[in-house]
């Protein structure tokens, strides 16, 4: 195992993160600010309570996945793409390391700066409501698994990725819209019993009725399907990454 | 000693059926300077990418200090340092911080002075902390050989190293190439420049549609393969050859002024004595002779037109 090299890529793509620190810091927090407004003051302020929760605290474990999978997808999609973009991949396939340690590289940085965009979204999120975390060890599990599970996509993502057009593709057309209908500013039993069982198709439903959970200890579908629904994503993308790492598809001719 | 670098057998096909190497083979001795040269799409990046690990071969073998690439790639590829023929290189990084990812790659610790004294062999010490996107073209490609020795490689390739950058620049870089054999580097070089290879190689390598043409010393291919040429000026002007001159390989320029004899110096006899003697006999007066020895690119000219 070259652990020099891991570490190399980590910190490399750290390094990025904090060359753009302020942009990194201020958008998430900008952003959660607006939805706080918007949502916790302004429509918020017209909703009872959602499952025994004020409205404005029942969106911020919502809040928190819709930025962190999109930002975790991002990140690790725009770090493999960038090199292959600019020609510097060549130094990846050429040094002694195999793909397995290039995934734990890129996916790792991707996922700490994911992680560390949702801790600062749930510390904004104090100062605009009353929060308390029921089961917190289960709630930084949720959201260290999903920080992974969608930066293991985003590689993917990255990998196939032509131009930057396609790296927007999928989080703009497929990501955003099943966060946004996978229960981010609603509860699912809020639906029409059809729209309800439609909804259960939505992958993202399962980690964001999870990580409510741990916030609240209520939850739109069981925690074990849930544990086991981001288990098999996260087996997924692992399997695919496998296949590319053999097959070389679209990295090594 | 075995070869630092041996190639068995080589054969790269892509996807549409192109093959761009057929069955290569190919011997590099430890510390030697090898140029391949060939024309454009003669397969010289592909074979370098292919021993370097970015292209993945069709058949055939490759080791590197005796370790295959594919089985054993880490240890392998652990020997190489690679210069790209692109200037690929993240423009918003420093120059210490992309040299110091570069060893990184390879497994090796965190080394400041190494880093420092990579870059000031190449005369970049003073650049450590610019940006990558403010530095010229040569010396962005000097960045990309410090890159490539980071971290201390035993067979260093180097791919159109000089393809773009101008004179002055082109023979510092074969100082940097001189100095790294002088340490002990083995190097490979691809160039499409011939003076480069003459300038700079031990052996020189000809590839052309994928194939190894040739593989030489470089004075013995010059001495072997390299034509002279015999340029009679005549006092007189000349209007035909006459005819006991028939027998000799002899050219009479458009002025009728000179003639020009052409021989290989590999040959038991040349037939200049003769050639002189019947110049003589036929009534020809010399006014001067003057030899000229074929170049390198004669040579390379000649072996690729063969093929084509």
């Amino acid at each position: 195992m070259n652990l020099n090299a891991v570490l190399t890529i980590y910190l490399s793509e750290m390094r990025r993160f904090f060359r753009t620190i302020t942009q990194s810091f201020v958008s998430p927090v900008l952003s959660t600010s607006l939805y706080f407004v918007v949502f916790g003051a302004a429509i918020g302020s017209r909703i009872d309570q959602v499952e025994g929760v004020s409205y404005g605290a029942f969106i911020v474990p919502g809040l928190i996945m819709l930025s962190v999978m999109t930002q975790a997808t991002s990140n690790a999609s725009f770090g493999i793409y960038f090199p292959k973009f600019i020609g510097t991949i060549y130094e990846l396939l050429s040094a002694p390391i195999n793909f397995l340690e290039i995934v734990a590289g890129y996916v790792g940085a991707a996922a700490t700066k994911a992680l560390f965009i949702g801790v600062i979204i749930l510390v904004t999120a104090y100062f605009f409501v009353d929060l308390e975390i029921q089961h917190p060890f289960a709630m930084m599990g949720f959201l260290i698994l999903t920080c992974i599970s969608f930066s293991l996509l985003g590689f993917i993502i990255g990998i196939w990725a032509g131009n930057f057009e396609q790296l927007q593709l999928i989080p703009l057309l497929v990501i955003t819209p099943l966060v946004f209908l996978g229960g981010s500013f609603y509860s699912i039993t809020m639906l029409p019993p059809a729209w309800q069982t439609v909804t259960l198709f939505n992958p993202v439903v399962y980690l964001i009725s999870g990580f409510r959970w741990s916030f609240f200890g209520t939850a739109d579908v069981g925690i074990g399907v849930s544990l086991l629904a981001i288990a098999l994503f996260t087996a997924a993308c692992l399997g695919f990454i496998g296949w590319i790492f053999k097959t070389g598809w679209r990295i090594r001719q | 000693m075995p070869p630092v670098v041996s190639i068995k057998n080589l054969s790269k096909s892509y996807a549409g059926g192109f093959e761009a190497l057929k069955d290569v083979n190919l011997d590099i001795e430890e510390g030697e300077i090898i140029a391949l040269l060939g024309p454009n799409g003669a397969g010289k990046t592909t074979l370098i990418s292919t021993i370097c690990g970015i292209t993945v071969p069709s058949s055939g073998t490759i080791t590197v200090g005796g370790h295959d690439t594919q089985t054993a790639f880490r240890a392998a590829r652990s020997l190489i340092g690679l210069v790209p023929q692109e200037i690929n290189l993240e423009p918003f990084e420093t120059v210490f911080s992309s040299v110091s990812f570069s060893r990184g790659l390879f497994g090796k610790r965190r080394d400041d002075a190494r880093i420092e004294e990579v870059l000031r062999q190449l005369s970049l010490l003073d650049k450590k902390d610019n940006k990558i996107m403010t530095l010229s073209g040569g010396m962005k490609r000097r960045v990309l050989i410090a890159k490539a020795l980071a971290h201390e490689p035993h067979v260093l390739f180097l791919d159109e190293p000089t393809a773009g950058v101008d004179v002055e620049l082109r023979k510092d870089m074969w100082e940097v190439v001189a100095g790294l054999k002088a340490s002990g580097v083995t190097i490979i070089l691809t160039t499409h420049y011939i003076e480069e290879a003459e300038a700079i190689a031990d052996r020189i390598g000809v590839i052309n549609k994928g194939e190894i043409l040739l593989v030489q010393n470089k004075a013995d291919l010059m001495t072997q393969m390299g034509q002279k040429k015999l340029r009679i000026e005549l006092a007189d002007r000349l209007d035909a050859i006459p005819a006991p001159l028939a027998g000799y390989d002899l050219e009479r320029a458009d002025d009728g002024l000179h003639l020009t004899y052409s021989y290989d110096t590999s040959g038991e006899r040349t037939g200049i004595t003769t050639l002189l003697t019947d110049l003589q006999k036929a009534g020809l007066q010399m006014k001067d002779i003057q030899t000229e020895q074929s170049s390198l690119e004669d040579i390379f000219v000649g072996l690729v037109k063969e093929t084509t």
